[in-house]
Protein backbone atom coordinates (compact mmCIF):
# COMPACT_ATOMS: atom_id res chain seq x y z
CA UNK A 1 0.00 0.00 0.00
CA UNK A 2 0.95 3.60 -0.46
CA UNK A 3 -0.06 6.83 1.24
CA UNK A 4 -0.55 9.60 -1.28
CA UNK A 5 -0.31 13.08 0.22
CA UNK A 6 -1.24 16.19 -1.71
CA UNK A 7 -0.75 19.73 -0.42
CA UNK A 8 -2.65 21.92 -2.85
CA UNK A 9 -4.65 25.07 -3.32
CA UNK A 10 -7.86 25.02 -1.26
CA UNK A 11 -10.15 25.85 -4.17
CA UNK A 12 -9.07 22.73 -6.04
CA UNK A 13 -10.55 20.43 -3.40
CA UNK A 14 -13.85 19.79 -5.18
CA UNK A 15 -12.20 18.90 -8.50
CA UNK A 16 -9.76 16.57 -6.77
CA UNK A 17 -12.55 14.90 -4.82
CA UNK A 18 -14.60 14.32 -7.95
CA UNK A 19 -11.61 13.00 -9.88
CA UNK A 20 -10.77 10.61 -7.05
CA UNK A 21 -14.34 9.39 -6.84
CA UNK A 22 -14.37 8.77 -10.59
CA UNK A 23 -11.15 6.82 -10.16
CA UNK A 24 -12.78 4.62 -7.54
CA UNK A 25 -11.30 5.91 -4.31
CA UNK A 26 -13.71 5.31 -1.42
CA UNK A 27 -12.30 7.59 1.25
CA UNK A 28 -9.86 10.33 1.92
CA UNK A 29 -8.80 12.68 4.69
CA UNK A 30 -8.62 16.46 4.27
CA UNK A 31 -6.82 18.83 6.64
CA UNK A 32 -6.52 22.59 6.47
CA UNK A 33 -2.85 23.40 6.30
CA UNK A 34 -0.64 26.40 5.76
CA UNK A 35 2.76 26.67 4.19
CA UNK A 36 4.80 28.10 1.41
CA UNK A 37 6.88 26.89 -1.50
CA UNK A 38 8.58 28.83 -4.24
CA UNK A 39 5.77 31.36 -4.45
CA UNK A 40 6.49 32.46 -0.87
CA UNK A 41 3.71 34.48 0.73
CA UNK A 42 1.93 37.69 -0.05
CA UNK A 43 1.89 41.24 1.29
CA UNK A 44 -0.89 42.83 3.33
CA UNK A 45 -1.12 46.47 4.39
CA UNK A 46 -2.80 47.59 7.62
CA UNK A 47 -2.91 51.34 8.24
CA UNK A 48 0.16 51.70 6.10
CA UNK A 49 2.14 48.94 7.82
CA UNK A 50 3.16 46.23 5.37
CA UNK A 51 3.20 42.64 6.51
CA UNK A 52 4.67 39.80 4.52
CA UNK A 53 2.47 36.82 5.16
CA UNK A 54 4.73 33.82 4.56
CA UNK A 55 2.28 31.05 5.25
CA UNK A 56 -0.54 30.77 2.78
CA UNK A 57 -3.58 28.54 3.26
CA UNK A 58 -3.42 25.09 1.68
CA UNK A 59 -5.29 21.86 2.05
CA UNK A 60 -3.62 18.57 2.70
CA UNK A 61 -5.33 15.52 1.19
CA UNK A 62 -4.34 12.01 2.22
CA UNK A 63 -5.39 8.85 0.42
CA UNK A 64 -4.37 5.24 0.99
CA UNK A 65 -4.13 3.12 -2.16
CA UNK A 66 -2.86 -0.22 -3.33
CA UNK A 67 0.66 -0.21 -4.77
CA UNK A 68 -0.47 -0.83 -8.35
CA UNK A 69 -2.82 2.16 -8.36
CA UNK A 70 -0.41 4.62 -6.82
CA UNK A 71 1.26 6.15 -9.88
CA UNK A 72 -2.00 6.46 -11.77
CA UNK A 73 -3.74 8.03 -8.78
CA UNK A 74 -0.94 10.58 -8.38
CA UNK A 75 -1.51 11.58 -12.00
CA UNK A 76 -5.23 11.97 -11.34
CA UNK A 77 -4.60 14.24 -8.35
CA UNK A 78 -1.98 16.31 -10.14
CA UNK A 79 -4.26 16.79 -13.13
CA UNK A 80 -7.16 17.90 -10.98
CA UNK A 81 -5.04 20.18 -8.82
CA UNK A 82 -3.17 21.98 -11.55
CA UNK A 83 -3.99 25.58 -12.44
CA UNK A 84 -0.61 26.21 -14.06
CA UNK A 85 0.10 29.09 -11.71
CA UNK A 86 2.77 29.35 -9.07
CA UNK A 87 1.66 27.85 -5.74
CA UNK A 88 -0.19 24.82 -7.10
CA UNK A 89 1.42 22.62 -4.45
CA UNK A 90 3.01 19.17 -4.25
CA UNK A 91 1.95 15.54 -4.32
CA UNK A 92 4.03 12.66 -2.98
CA UNK A 93 3.68 9.07 -1.90
CA UNK A 94 5.24 6.92 0.78
CA UNK A 95 4.99 3.19 1.48
CA UNK A 96 2.59 2.05 4.19
CA UNK A 97 3.15 -1.11 6.21
CA UNK A 98 -0.35 -1.85 7.26
CA UNK A 99 -3.86 -0.43 7.57
CA UNK A 100 -6.77 -1.60 9.73
CA UNK A 101 -10.48 -0.80 9.37
CA UNK A 102 -11.41 -0.01 12.95
CA UNK A 103 -15.03 -1.24 12.78
CA UNK A 104 -14.35 -4.70 11.37
CA UNK A 105 -10.70 -5.32 12.06
CA UNK A 106 -9.96 -6.03 8.39
CA UNK A 107 -6.28 -5.59 7.54
CA UNK A 108 -4.19 -4.66 4.54
CA UNK A 109 -5.78 -3.87 1.15
CA UNK A 110 -9.15 -5.16 2.43
CA UNK A 111 -9.25 -2.25 4.83
CA UNK A 112 -9.10 0.36 2.06
CA UNK B 1 -22.56 74.66 26.20
CA UNK B 2 -25.97 75.91 25.18
CA UNK B 3 -27.24 79.21 26.49
CA UNK B 4 -30.59 79.27 28.19
CA UNK B 5 -33.45 79.20 25.75
CA UNK B 6 -36.12 80.30 28.18
CA UNK B 7 -37.11 83.86 28.95
CA UNK B 8 -35.25 85.32 31.87
CA UNK B 9 -38.35 85.99 33.92
CA UNK B 10 -39.81 82.54 33.49
CA UNK B 11 -38.46 79.53 35.33
CA UNK B 12 -37.86 76.60 32.97
CA UNK B 13 -40.35 73.73 33.04
CA UNK B 14 -39.39 70.16 32.41
CA UNK B 15 -39.65 69.28 28.73
CA UNK B 16 -40.74 65.70 28.19
CA UNK B 17 -39.49 65.78 24.61
CA UNK B 18 -36.01 67.00 25.52
CA UNK B 19 -35.82 64.66 28.49
CA UNK B 20 -36.77 61.68 26.35
CA UNK B 21 -34.24 62.75 23.74
CA UNK B 22 -31.49 63.03 26.36
CA UNK B 23 -32.20 59.60 27.82
CA UNK B 24 -32.06 58.05 24.34
CA UNK B 25 -28.83 59.92 23.62
CA UNK B 26 -27.38 58.63 26.90
CA UNK B 27 -28.18 55.07 25.86
CA UNK B 28 -26.60 55.71 22.44
CA UNK B 29 -23.40 56.98 24.03
CA UNK B 30 -23.38 54.02 26.41
CA UNK B 31 -23.38 51.70 23.35
CA UNK B 32 -20.25 53.40 22.04
CA UNK B 33 -18.11 51.78 24.74
CA UNK B 34 -18.93 48.17 23.75
CA UNK B 35 -18.65 49.42 20.15
CA UNK B 36 -15.17 50.69 20.92
CA UNK B 37 -14.37 47.35 22.55
CA UNK B 38 -15.20 45.57 19.28
CA UNK B 39 -13.38 48.19 17.20
CA UNK B 40 -10.23 47.61 19.25
CA UNK B 41 -10.86 43.91 19.92
CA UNK B 42 -10.88 43.03 16.22
CA UNK B 43 -7.61 44.87 15.68
CA UNK B 44 -5.49 42.87 18.11
CA UNK B 45 -4.10 39.40 17.60
CA UNK B 46 -6.36 36.53 18.57
CA UNK B 47 -4.56 35.86 21.84
CA UNK B 48 -5.46 39.23 23.36
CA UNK B 49 -9.01 39.71 22.07
CA UNK B 50 -10.75 39.31 25.41
CA UNK B 51 -8.33 41.53 27.27
CA UNK B 52 -8.92 44.28 24.73
CA UNK B 53 -12.69 43.93 25.07
CA UNK B 54 -12.45 43.94 28.85
CA UNK B 55 -10.23 47.01 29.02
CA UNK B 56 -13.13 49.01 27.57
CA UNK B 57 -15.95 47.14 29.26
CA UNK B 58 -14.54 47.51 32.78
CA UNK B 59 -14.81 51.28 32.43
CA UNK B 60 -18.61 50.91 32.41
CA UNK B 61 -18.27 49.55 35.93
CA UNK B 62 -15.53 51.63 37.53
CA UNK B 63 -16.34 55.07 36.15
CA UNK B 64 -20.08 54.75 36.79
CA UNK B 65 -19.49 54.27 40.49
CA UNK B 66 -16.87 57.02 40.74
CA UNK B 67 -19.07 59.43 38.78
CA UNK B 68 -21.97 58.90 41.13
CA UNK B 69 -19.79 59.10 44.22
CA UNK B 70 -17.81 62.25 43.38
CA UNK B 71 -17.02 62.59 39.67
CA UNK B 72 -20.11 64.53 38.64
CA UNK B 73 -19.58 66.87 41.56
CA UNK B 74 -15.94 67.47 40.58
CA UNK B 75 -16.75 68.10 36.91
CA UNK B 76 -19.92 70.16 37.16
CA UNK B 77 -20.11 71.44 40.75
CA UNK B 78 -19.45 75.01 41.85
CA UNK B 79 -16.15 76.20 40.48
CA UNK B 80 -13.09 76.95 42.54
CA UNK B 81 -10.12 78.64 40.92
CA UNK B 82 -11.33 77.83 37.38
CA UNK B 83 -9.80 74.40 37.94
CA UNK B 84 -12.24 72.13 39.71
CA UNK B 85 -15.86 71.94 40.80
CA UNK B 86 -17.56 70.64 43.90
CA UNK B 87 -21.12 70.32 45.15
CA UNK B 88 -21.64 68.23 48.27
CA UNK B 89 -25.34 67.70 47.43
CA UNK B 90 -24.25 65.72 44.40
CA UNK B 91 -21.87 63.42 46.26
CA UNK B 92 -23.55 60.04 45.92
CA UNK B 93 -26.47 62.02 44.42
CA UNK B 94 -27.81 62.16 47.97
CA UNK B 95 -29.13 65.72 47.72
CA UNK B 96 -30.60 65.47 44.24
CA UNK B 97 -34.37 65.50 43.77
CA UNK B 98 -35.68 63.44 40.86
CA UNK B 99 -37.55 66.39 39.38
CA UNK B 100 -34.76 68.92 39.89
CA UNK B 101 -33.82 70.60 36.61
CA UNK B 102 -30.29 71.04 35.31
CA UNK B 103 -29.40 74.73 35.63
CA UNK B 104 -31.42 76.82 33.24
CA UNK B 105 -32.23 73.85 31.01
CA UNK B 106 -35.54 72.05 30.79
CA UNK B 107 -34.18 68.57 31.44
CA UNK B 108 -33.68 66.91 34.84
CA UNK B 109 -30.30 67.14 36.51
CA UNK B 110 -30.28 63.35 36.58
CA UNK B 111 -30.63 63.22 32.78
CA UNK B 112 -27.67 65.57 32.36
CA UNK B 113 -25.73 63.61 34.96
CA UNK B 114 -26.24 60.24 33.24
CA UNK B 115 -25.53 61.68 29.77
CA UNK B 116 -22.22 63.10 30.96
CA UNK B 117 -21.45 59.83 32.75
CA UNK B 118 -21.35 58.02 29.41
CA UNK B 119 -18.65 60.47 28.23
CA UNK B 120 -16.64 59.85 31.37
CA UNK B 121 -16.88 56.10 30.69
CA UNK B 122 -15.69 56.07 27.10
CA UNK B 123 -12.80 58.50 27.54
CA UNK B 124 -10.52 56.24 29.60
CA UNK B 125 -11.64 53.29 27.46
CA UNK B 126 -10.26 55.13 24.41
CA UNK B 127 -6.78 55.07 25.95
CA UNK B 128 -6.73 51.27 26.10
CA UNK B 129 -6.15 50.90 22.38
CA UNK B 130 -2.60 52.16 22.78
CA UNK B 131 -1.85 49.62 25.49
CA UNK B 132 -2.87 46.43 23.70
CA UNK B 133 -1.51 42.99 24.62
CA UNK B 134 0.66 43.99 27.55
CA UNK B 135 -1.01 45.70 30.53
CA UNK B 136 -1.93 43.91 33.73
CA UNK B 137 -5.68 44.08 34.17
CA UNK B 138 -5.49 45.08 37.83
CA UNK B 139 -3.07 47.89 36.96
CA UNK B 140 -5.41 49.05 34.20
CA UNK B 141 -8.39 49.09 36.56
CA UNK B 142 -6.41 51.16 39.05
CA UNK B 143 -5.23 53.44 36.27
CA UNK B 144 -8.80 54.09 35.09
CA UNK B 145 -9.93 55.01 38.60
CA UNK B 146 -7.01 57.38 39.20
CA UNK B 147 -7.01 58.83 35.69
CA UNK B 148 -10.73 59.59 35.79
CA UNK B 149 -10.25 61.31 39.14
CA UNK B 150 -7.10 63.31 38.45
CA UNK B 151 -7.43 63.94 34.73
CA UNK B 152 -10.92 63.46 33.28
CA UNK B 153 -13.08 65.03 35.98
CA UNK B 154 -10.96 68.22 36.17
CA UNK B 155 -10.58 68.50 32.39
CA UNK B 156 -14.34 68.06 31.86
CA UNK B 157 -14.75 70.91 34.35
CA UNK B 158 -12.29 73.16 32.50
CA UNK B 159 -14.03 72.63 29.19
CA UNK B 160 -17.72 72.30 30.08
CA UNK B 161 -18.11 73.32 33.71
CA UNK B 162 -19.35 76.79 34.50
CA UNK B 163 -16.25 78.70 35.67
CA UNK B 164 -13.73 76.30 34.08
CA UNK B 165 -10.89 78.25 32.47
CA UNK B 166 -11.40 76.97 28.92
CA UNK B 167 -15.17 77.42 29.22
CA UNK B 168 -14.75 81.01 30.41
CA UNK B 169 -12.16 81.81 27.75
CA UNK B 170 -14.65 80.84 25.04
CA UNK B 171 -12.91 77.72 23.75
CA UNK B 172 -15.46 75.89 21.62
CA UNK B 173 -15.74 72.16 22.24
CA UNK B 174 -19.23 71.06 21.33
CA UNK B 175 -19.07 67.42 22.36
CA UNK B 176 -15.57 66.55 23.47
CA UNK B 177 -12.82 67.17 20.91
CA UNK B 178 -10.57 68.44 23.68
CA UNK B 179 -12.14 66.94 26.83
CA UNK B 180 -12.55 63.47 25.36
CA UNK B 181 -10.36 62.88 22.32
CA UNK B 182 -7.30 65.08 22.82
CA UNK B 183 -7.44 64.16 26.48
CA UNK B 184 -7.50 60.40 25.81
CA UNK B 185 -5.01 60.60 22.94
CA UNK B 186 -2.49 62.61 24.95
CA UNK B 187 -2.93 60.25 27.92
CA UNK B 188 -2.29 57.27 25.64
CA UNK B 189 0.96 58.85 24.47
CA UNK B 190 2.02 59.59 28.04
CA UNK B 191 1.37 56.03 29.20
CA UNK B 192 3.10 54.25 26.32
CA UNK B 193 6.20 56.40 26.71
CA UNK B 194 6.41 55.00 30.25
CA UNK B 195 5.48 51.35 29.74
CA UNK B 196 7.20 50.76 26.39
CA UNK B 197 6.55 48.61 23.37
CA UNK B 198 4.96 45.23 22.90
CA UNK B 199 7.35 42.32 22.59
CA UNK B 200 8.15 42.03 18.90
CA UNK B 201 6.95 45.52 17.90
CA UNK B 202 8.11 46.35 14.36
CA UNK B 203 9.47 42.79 14.05
CA UNK B 204 6.59 40.36 14.38
CA UNK B 205 3.49 40.59 12.24
CA UNK B 206 0.67 42.04 14.35
CA UNK B 207 -2.24 41.79 12.00
CA UNK B 208 -5.81 42.49 13.11
CA UNK B 209 -7.38 39.12 13.86
CA UNK B 210 -10.92 40.07 12.84
CA UNK B 211 -11.69 42.97 10.56
CA UNK B 212 -15.42 42.16 10.57
CA UNK B 213 -15.33 42.82 14.33
CA UNK B 214 -13.58 46.14 13.64
CA UNK B 215 -16.30 47.08 11.13
CA UNK B 216 -19.02 46.12 13.59
CA UNK B 217 -17.36 48.29 16.23
CA UNK B 218 -16.95 51.21 13.84
CA UNK B 219 -20.62 50.92 12.88
CA UNK B 220 -21.72 50.97 16.52
CA UNK B 221 -19.47 53.95 17.20
CA UNK B 222 -20.87 55.86 14.23
CA UNK B 223 -24.44 55.11 15.37
CA UNK B 224 -23.81 55.98 19.00
CA UNK B 225 -21.94 59.12 18.04
CA UNK B 226 -25.19 60.79 16.94
CA UNK B 227 -26.21 60.69 20.58
CA UNK B 228 -22.77 61.83 21.68
CA UNK B 229 -22.79 64.85 19.37
CA UNK B 230 -26.41 65.89 18.92
CA UNK B 231 -27.20 65.19 22.57
CA UNK B 232 -24.51 67.59 23.73
CA UNK B 233 -26.82 70.54 23.03
CA UNK B 234 -29.07 69.14 25.78
CA UNK B 235 -32.31 69.64 23.87
CA UNK B 236 -33.96 70.52 20.60
CA UNK B 237 -35.51 73.91 21.26
CA UNK B 238 -33.50 75.41 18.41
CA UNK B 239 -31.81 73.86 15.37
CA UNK B 240 -28.30 73.55 16.76
CA UNK B 241 -28.54 69.91 17.84
CA UNK B 242 -29.92 68.99 14.43
CA UNK B 243 -27.12 70.88 12.67
CA UNK B 244 -24.70 68.88 14.80
CA UNK B 245 -26.42 65.61 13.87
CA UNK B 246 -26.27 66.44 10.16
CA UNK B 247 -22.65 67.61 10.29
CA UNK B 248 -21.70 64.41 12.12
CA UNK B 249 -22.92 62.35 9.18
CA UNK B 250 -21.32 64.61 6.58
CA UNK B 251 -17.87 64.87 8.16
CA UNK B 252 -17.72 61.14 8.83
CA UNK B 253 -18.56 60.34 5.22
CA UNK B 254 -15.94 62.80 3.95
CA UNK B 255 -13.27 61.47 6.30
CA UNK B 256 -13.88 57.85 5.31
CA UNK B 257 -13.59 58.72 1.62
CA UNK B 258 -10.49 60.85 2.22
CA UNK B 259 -8.72 58.10 4.17
CA UNK B 260 -9.58 55.52 1.49
CA UNK B 261 -8.37 57.79 -1.30
CA UNK B 262 -5.14 58.49 0.56
CA UNK B 263 -4.33 54.85 1.15
CA UNK B 264 -5.33 53.80 -2.37
CA UNK B 265 -2.82 56.30 -3.75
CA UNK B 266 -0.18 55.61 -1.10
CA UNK B 267 -0.51 51.85 -0.56
CA UNK B 268 -2.54 50.58 -3.49
CA UNK B 269 -5.72 49.25 -1.88
CA UNK B 270 -9.01 50.34 -0.35
CA UNK B 271 -8.87 48.54 3.00
CA UNK B 272 -11.70 47.83 5.42
CA UNK B 273 -9.48 48.96 8.26
CA UNK B 274 -8.96 52.21 6.39
CA UNK B 275 -12.69 52.73 5.93
CA UNK B 276 -13.37 52.05 9.61
CA UNK B 277 -10.47 54.23 10.76
CA UNK B 278 -11.39 57.06 8.43
CA UNK B 279 -14.95 57.07 9.73
CA UNK B 280 -13.73 57.26 13.32
CA UNK B 281 -11.26 60.03 12.44
CA UNK B 282 -14.14 62.03 10.95
CA UNK B 283 -16.33 61.45 13.99
CA UNK B 284 -13.52 62.61 16.27
CA UNK B 285 -12.81 65.74 14.25
CA UNK B 286 -16.43 66.88 13.94
CA UNK B 287 -17.05 66.33 17.66
CA UNK B 288 -15.80 69.76 18.75
CA UNK B 289 -16.65 71.52 15.50
CA UNK B 290 -20.05 70.29 14.34
CA UNK B 291 -22.04 73.02 16.05
CA UNK B 292 -19.94 75.80 14.55
CA UNK B 293 -19.37 74.85 10.93
CA UNK B 294 -21.66 74.74 7.92
CA UNK B 295 -22.35 71.45 6.12
CA UNK B 296 -19.73 72.40 3.52
CA UNK B 297 -17.39 73.20 6.40
CA UNK B 298 -18.11 69.72 7.77
CA UNK B 299 -16.93 68.21 4.48
CA UNK B 300 -13.69 70.17 4.80
CA UNK B 301 -13.17 69.21 8.45
CA UNK B 302 -13.84 65.54 7.70
CA UNK B 303 -11.65 65.38 4.60
CA UNK B 304 -8.72 67.14 6.28
CA UNK B 305 -8.99 64.89 9.33
CA UNK B 306 -9.21 61.76 7.17
CA UNK B 307 -5.98 62.54 5.32
CA UNK B 308 -4.02 63.86 8.31
CA UNK B 309 -4.96 60.91 10.53
CA UNK B 310 -4.12 58.44 7.76
CA UNK B 311 -0.70 60.08 7.57
CA UNK B 312 -0.31 60.24 11.36
CA UNK B 313 -0.76 56.52 12.02
CA UNK B 314 2.60 55.91 10.35
CA UNK B 315 4.47 58.11 12.83
CA UNK B 316 4.73 55.41 15.47
CA UNK B 317 6.98 53.33 13.24
CA UNK B 318 9.11 56.34 12.47
CA UNK B 319 9.52 57.44 16.09
CA UNK B 320 9.35 53.97 17.62
CA UNK B 321 6.53 54.44 20.14
CA UNK B 322 4.09 51.54 20.21
CA UNK B 323 0.69 53.23 19.96
CA UNK B 324 -0.70 49.79 19.24
CA UNK B 325 -4.10 50.67 17.74
CA UNK B 326 -3.37 54.29 16.84
CA UNK B 327 -5.11 56.17 19.63
CA UNK B 328 -2.63 59.01 19.16
CA UNK B 329 -2.85 58.92 15.38
CA UNK B 330 -6.64 58.95 15.29
CA UNK B 331 -7.94 60.50 18.52
CA UNK B 332 -5.22 62.97 19.44
CA UNK B 333 -4.57 64.08 15.87
CA UNK B 334 -8.27 64.01 14.91
CA UNK B 335 -9.20 65.93 18.05
CA UNK B 336 -6.54 68.58 17.43
CA UNK B 337 -7.55 68.90 13.77
CA UNK B 338 -11.25 69.36 14.63
CA UNK B 339 -10.60 71.76 17.49
CA UNK B 340 -8.14 73.91 15.56
CA UNK B 341 -10.25 73.98 12.38
CA UNK B 342 -13.03 75.68 14.37
CA UNK B 343 -10.67 78.65 14.33
CA UNK B 344 -10.90 78.64 10.54
CA UNK B 345 -14.33 77.28 9.70
CA UNK B 346 -16.63 78.61 12.47
CA UNK B 347 -19.39 80.30 10.49
CA UNK B 348 -20.98 82.34 13.26
CA UNK B 349 -24.36 80.86 12.37
CA UNK B 350 -24.27 77.77 14.52
CA UNK B 351 -23.92 77.41 18.27
CA UNK B 352 -22.42 80.88 18.75
CA UNK B 353 -21.58 84.02 16.84
CA UNK B 354 -17.86 83.35 17.01
CA UNK B 355 -16.34 83.23 13.55
CA UNK B 356 -13.18 81.66 12.22
CA UNK B 357 -10.54 83.06 9.91
CA UNK B 358 -12.54 82.19 6.78
CA UNK B 359 -15.73 83.90 7.93
CA UNK B 360 -16.98 87.24 9.31
CA UNK B 361 -14.19 89.75 9.85
CA UNK B 362 -11.50 87.14 9.15
CA UNK B 363 -10.10 87.44 12.65
CA UNK B 364 -7.78 85.00 14.37
CA UNK B 365 -9.34 85.44 17.85
CA UNK B 366 -11.19 82.13 17.90
CA UNK B 367 -8.17 80.30 16.54
CA UNK B 368 -5.98 81.49 19.44
CA UNK B 369 -8.64 80.40 21.92
CA UNK B 370 -8.85 76.99 20.30
CA UNK B 371 -5.07 76.60 20.38
CA UNK B 372 -5.01 77.55 24.06
CA UNK B 373 -7.66 74.94 24.85
CA UNK B 374 -5.87 72.27 22.81
CA UNK B 375 -2.47 73.07 24.30
CA UNK B 376 -3.68 73.20 27.89
CA UNK B 377 -5.55 69.92 27.80
CA UNK B 378 -2.87 68.15 25.76
CA UNK B 379 -0.03 69.15 28.06
CA UNK B 380 -1.88 68.43 31.30
CA UNK B 381 -3.15 65.04 30.18
CA UNK B 382 0.19 63.96 28.67
CA UNK B 383 2.22 64.88 31.74
CA UNK B 384 -0.16 63.74 34.46
CA UNK B 385 -0.96 60.47 32.68
CA UNK B 386 2.73 59.71 32.27
CA UNK B 387 3.35 60.38 35.98
CA UNK B 388 0.36 58.23 36.92
CA UNK B 389 1.54 55.35 34.74
CA UNK B 390 5.06 55.75 36.15
CA UNK B 391 3.83 55.51 39.74
CA UNK B 392 1.72 52.42 39.02
CA UNK B 393 4.55 50.90 36.98
CA UNK B 394 7.01 51.32 39.87
CA UNK B 395 4.62 49.98 42.51
CA UNK B 396 2.32 47.18 41.37
CA UNK B 397 3.75 47.10 37.81
CA UNK B 398 1.88 48.03 34.63
CA UNK B 399 2.94 45.09 32.47
CA UNK B 400 2.42 41.36 32.46
CA UNK B 401 5.56 39.23 32.22
CA UNK B 402 7.14 38.83 28.82
CA UNK B 403 6.25 35.16 28.90
CA UNK B 404 2.58 35.89 29.57
CA UNK B 405 2.53 38.55 26.88
CA UNK B 406 3.96 36.20 24.28
CA UNK B 407 1.72 33.29 25.27
CA UNK B 408 -1.32 35.53 25.32
CA UNK B 409 -2.73 37.95 27.85
CA UNK B 410 -6.22 36.45 27.58
CA UNK B 411 -5.14 33.27 29.30
CA UNK B 412 -2.78 34.98 31.74
CA UNK B 413 -5.18 37.67 32.95
CA UNK B 414 -8.66 36.32 32.28
CA UNK B 415 -8.27 32.51 32.19
CA UNK B 416 -10.31 32.42 28.99
CA UNK B 417 -9.93 31.97 25.24
CA UNK B 418 -11.83 34.14 22.78
CA UNK B 419 -12.65 31.46 20.26
CA UNK B 420 -12.82 27.69 20.55
CA UNK B 421 -12.99 26.15 17.10
CA UNK B 422 -11.73 22.73 18.12
CA UNK B 423 -14.29 19.95 17.87
CA UNK B 424 -12.25 17.69 20.10
CA UNK B 425 -11.90 20.04 23.04
CA UNK B 426 -8.96 18.24 24.54
CA UNK B 427 -9.62 18.95 28.20
CA UNK B 428 -11.84 17.98 31.05
CA UNK B 429 -14.08 20.05 33.28
CA UNK B 430 -12.29 20.77 36.52
CA UNK B 431 -15.25 19.59 38.57
CA UNK B 432 -14.62 16.10 37.22
CA UNK B 433 -11.21 16.18 38.87
CA UNK B 434 -12.03 17.84 42.16
CA UNK B 435 -15.49 16.32 42.66
CA UNK B 436 -15.39 12.77 41.30
CA UNK B 437 -18.62 11.76 43.00
CA UNK B 438 -20.67 14.43 41.34
CA UNK B 439 -19.09 13.77 37.97
CA UNK B 440 -19.68 10.05 38.26
CA UNK B 441 -23.28 10.64 39.17
CA UNK B 442 -24.01 12.77 36.15
CA UNK B 443 -21.72 10.76 33.81
CA UNK B 444 -21.48 13.83 31.70
CA UNK B 445 -18.56 16.13 31.36
CA UNK B 446 -19.12 19.18 29.31
CA UNK B 447 -15.76 19.76 27.71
Amino acid sequence: MKLITAVVKPHRLDEIKEALQAFGVHGLTVTEASGYGRQRGHTEVYRGAEYTVDLVPKIRIEVLVEDDDAEQLIDVVVKAARTGKIGDGKVWSIPVETAVRVRTGERGPDAL
Amino acid sequence: MAPAITLAAEAPKLSAANTGFMLICSALVMLMTPGLAFFYGGMVRVKSTLNMLMMSFISLGIVTILWVLYGFSMAFGTDSGSLIGWNSDWVGLTGVDKGELWGTYNIPLLAFMVFQLMFAIITPALISGALADRVKFSAWALFIALWATIVYFPVAHWVWGEGGWAFDMGVIDFAGGTAVHINAGAAALGVILVIGKRVGFKKDPMRPHSLPLVMLGAGLLWFGWFGFNAGSWLGNDDGVGTLMFVNTQIATAAAMLAWLAYEKIRHGAFTTLGAASGAVAGLVAITPAGGSVTPMGAIAVGAIAGVLCAMAVGLKYKFGFDDSLDVVGVHLVGGVVGSVLIGFFASGKGQSEATGVFYGDHKFDQLWKQLAGVGGVLAYSLIVSAILAFVIHKTIGMRVSEDEEVTGIDQAEHAETAYDFSGAGGGAAKTAVTAPVAAAASKKVDA
